[in-house]
């Protein structure tokens, strides 16, 4: 395959995947906001999606303090803001016109419509919130059903998933990050406060999961563990680790020797850790190292893959 | 009932006779056409719209500054071809082409027709698309034009004439296609009730037409393409899928070696045959246009070098040309000798002084197009043209008559096309696509393109042009 066919296919499912958690993110904020409206200061959560996605600085630039207008307006339609929802999803658009000889025909409808209602939903942004974040995450599950149901298994397919399972790791990561920063390290094992929890929970899909395994309060400790190291989690991070190793074994050539191993040495590291090994490091501290993993290993596919060099 | 025009006595309608009566070939069209309601139609064109947009089937448009991408209008009225008919345009293109074939083969190497004085030397060798870095360069099978694109009208005797050959990097191929798709989807009884010959196995002809432009065995195939900016790039893309090969752009090759490698993800990958749509100044910025960045460096001479092969091969374009096409029955007769099956428009050159004191003369009546002019630019339509406009192209032609050649204006034939005002005759031509490869092989058919406005003549799709599915019935 092409190395910059590999690219563009790599860039269209992250683009895709950071539209579809973006939207989730701010799915919770929102729902936060509603539910708290008066008795509490909101600001921090509203604004938890900036830090998430480090467009807090470009925010504060253009709209000073963060309302929930301003914000849903810079994250979800704003085409300067480059992680903003809309540039997300043309840029993955994007990504597929280049190549869309190497995805199925049914792919490139999908992605290309989702990018046609978009663009026609921003000119008036009337739509309510909630019903957005959803039609996000539910183009984002039809393109990758589309994708599974339609591509021949190949190294397009593989490149398609290296780049949804880098994505999705690097999310989770970052909106675990996020929220660590709102508790001390002494109440991980408490339960400070439900909505918080269960709204983090919810915005990766994993409340109901969490409710399954644990069968019991939500803590800190528990989502930390369930996020991280539950490897039948989808969007928990070892789960996608192990997915990256999976796909790096379908992919041929020599040239992927530095990122394989690091993905290999990733993948051991979180299979052998203990939640408690963790908060030891500061759950903070550790996942710090783990986005600095994850963004070397992103730069070693780079190399190895996709750069036309 | 839908509103419907007729066609004006003077013209030749593919459809219907001036006073109404349907012809033989399109009655069961006209039949079906007349039990639907006007309301079904509309919605079934807004329905081809929207699924024309989500596929993507869009074009961009040169000199538009938003960058937008249009589509192409599709008319669902079908233009049909009686079996018969088909068969004399396939015998005459299968003609036309190995006869431009060999005329190319003979410009590169012995010149033959040069010296039996049968077109003038500096005709060739002043032309810009003469490439002398061609001469005597062998090709496998002496193949030159691989892909031809034959532009075919019907003049108001009833008769086809040929206009034009595109020999360079002929596209529409692909909307021949996706107009059949459409067709299918939104009207498959219409395909029960007649026995219509297939177009969708092109992408498989052409595949085999370009594995067959090498002597490598097993070859590895591709499609060069200028990039997603490009106006036909859906094509590209189209073309490449269809056939399962690779899809680049200049800058995922390179020259190593006397051979032509593509940059992939298992490493380096040596490519045997290319099937370019990129214009010959823009292949290799080392032999053609320096600031071309569409190209690879160094590809011409690994190409003379027989190291890989190009479809189309270079230097095609002089055979195109419009100061050669007068030619063209010449050179059926001389490489073939055979008598030509298919009609050239007559054509007046204005580089000759006597034929250029004609076209002034006549000026009102003529079209005239610069010799290397395409896309519809840079043409004078006499009949409906300002008066300014005439006195312009008077100057134009005096300061530089051989750029000029002028024809009589050919009344293009009609068909039936939904129009605002309901259903109202409009004009269209004809592009078949001939493949050359072990054998001459082409689908029945071709690409039919409209002009939709009233009267219009103009049919490309850069000047508000649409496109029909051409029907060649099997009888």
């Amino acid at each position: 395959m092409l190395s910059r066919t590999a690219s563009h296919l790599f860039w269209m499912s992250r683009y895709l995947e950071r539209a579809e958690n973006l939207a989730r993110m701010l799915d919770v904020s929102f729902t936060l906001s509603l539910l708290r409206q008066k008795s509490w200061d909101t600001t921090l959560e509203i604004s938890a999606p900036l830090s998430t996605t480090g467009t807090l600085a470009m925010y504060q630039e253009k709209h000073g303090s963060v309302t929930p207008e301003a914000l849903l307006h810079f994250l979800a339609w704003d085409q300067d803001n480059p992680a903003s929802i809309l540039s997300c999803l043309k840029n993955a658009r994007e990504n597929a016109h280049a190549v869309r000889g190497q995805i199925t025909s049914e792919m490139w409808e999908n992605i290309n419509a989702t990018w046609l209602e978009v663009r026609k939903l921003a000119l008036n942004q009337s739509q309510n919130p909630g019903q957005f974040f959803e039609w996000v995450k539910e183009r984002s599950h039809l393109f990758r059903g589309v994708t599974y149901g339609t591509i021949l298994r190949n190294q397009a397919y593989s490149f398609i998933r290296l780049g949804t399972f880098l994505e999705r790791a690097d999310n989770t990561a970052r909106i675990l990050n996020v929220n660590s920063h709102l508790i001390q390290p002494a109440d991980y094992n408490k339960a400070p406060d439900f909505y918080h929890w269960s709204a983090l929970l919810k915005s990766i899909s994993a409340f109901e999961s969490y409710q399954q395994i644990y069968r019991e309060e939500i803590t800190p400790a528990t989502v930390s563990e369930l996020l991280i190291l539950r490897k039948d989690m989808p969007r928990a991070l070892l789960a996608c680790m192990n997915e990256l190793h999976t796909i790096f074994e379908f992919i041929q050539g020599e040239n992927g020797r530095l990122a394989k191993r690091k993905v290999a040495e990733v993948c051991a590291r979180l299979g052998y850790t203990d939640i408690q090994e963790v908060f030891d490091e500061g759950l903070q501290n550790w996942l710090g190292r783990f986005l600095k993993d994850i963004q070397e290993i992103g730069d070693l596919i780079h190399v190895a893959y996709l750069d036309a060099a | 009932m839908h509103a419907l025009t007729l066609p004006a006595a003077h013209l030749f309608d593919e459809m219907l006779l001036p006073s109404g009566v349907v012809r033989p070939h399109y009655q069961r069209f006209a039949q079906w056409l007349h039990e639907q309601s006007p309301k079904t139609l509309a919605q079934k064109h807004q329905e081809a719209d929207l699924l024309f947009r989500r596929v993507g089937i869009t074009f961009a448009v040169y000199g538009d500054e938003s960058g937008a991408e249009r589509l192409i209008p599709f008319d669902t009225i079908p233009r049909i071809i009686p079996g018969a008919e088909w068969q004399h345009l396939e015998a005459g293109l299968r003609q036309r082409v190995s006869a431009i074939n060999a005329f190319l083969h003979d410009i590169y190497h012995e010149q033959h027709i040069l010296k039996a004085g049968l077109i003038p030397e500096e005709q060739v060798y002043q032309n810009a698309q003469y490439q002398p870095a061609m001469q005597g360069v062998a090709l496998p099978h002496q193949i030159y034009a691989h892909i031809t694109g034959v532009d075919i009208i019907r003049h108001n005797d009833g008769g086809f004439y040929v206009l034009e050959d595109n020999l360079r990097v002929p596209s529409g191929v692909s909307y021949m296609i996706e107009d059949r798709r459409m067709m299918m989807r939104l009207f498959p009884e219409l395909f029960s009730r007649h026995t219509i010959a297939p177009v969708e196995h092109y992408p498989s002809l052409l595949l085999k037409t370009l594995r067959h432009a090498t002597h490598v065995d097993d070859p590895t195939v591709i499609v060069l393409t200028p990039g997603h900016f490009n106006s036909a790039y859906f094509e590209h893309a189209f073309l490449a899928q269809q056939m399962g090969v690779e899809l680049v752009e200049g800058r995922d090759l390179f020259v190593k070696n006397d051979r032509v490698y593509m940059r992939t993800t298992a490493g380096h990958k040596q490519v045997d045959v290319i099937y370019r749509r990129i214009d010959d100044a823009f292949l290799d910025p080392l032999a053609f246009r320096a600031d071309s960045l569409l190209g690879v460096p160094g590809l011409l001479s690994v190409y003379r070098n027989g190291n890989v092969v190009l479809a189309n091969a270079i230097g095609t374009g002089v055979a195109d040309d419009k100061s050669i096409y007068p030619y063209v029955p010449d050179m059926i007769r001389f490489y073939l000798s055979e008598e030509p099956i298919l009609n050239n428009v007559t054509t007046w050159q204005c580089r000759k002084p006597q034929e250029m004191d004609y076209v002034l003369a006549h000026l009102s009546e003529l079209v005239v197009k610069e010799v290397h002019g395409a896309g519809g630019y840079g043409m004078l339509i006499g009949p409906t043209a300002s008066k300014q406009e005439l006195e312009d192209f008077r100057v134009r032609i005096k300061s530089n008559p051989s750029n000029y050649i002028a024809q009589p204006t050919l009344s293009l034939s009609s068909c039936p096309t939904f129009v605002d005002s309901g259903i109202a005759p409009r004009h269209i031509d004809l592009r078949p696509f001939v493949l050359t490869g072990r054998e001459i092989t082409m689908v029945a058919g071709g690409l039919t393109r409209v002009a939709l406005k009233n009267g219009s003549l103009v049919v490309n799709s850069s000047q508000g042009g649409g496109t029909k599915d051409t029907w060649v019935l099997e009888d």
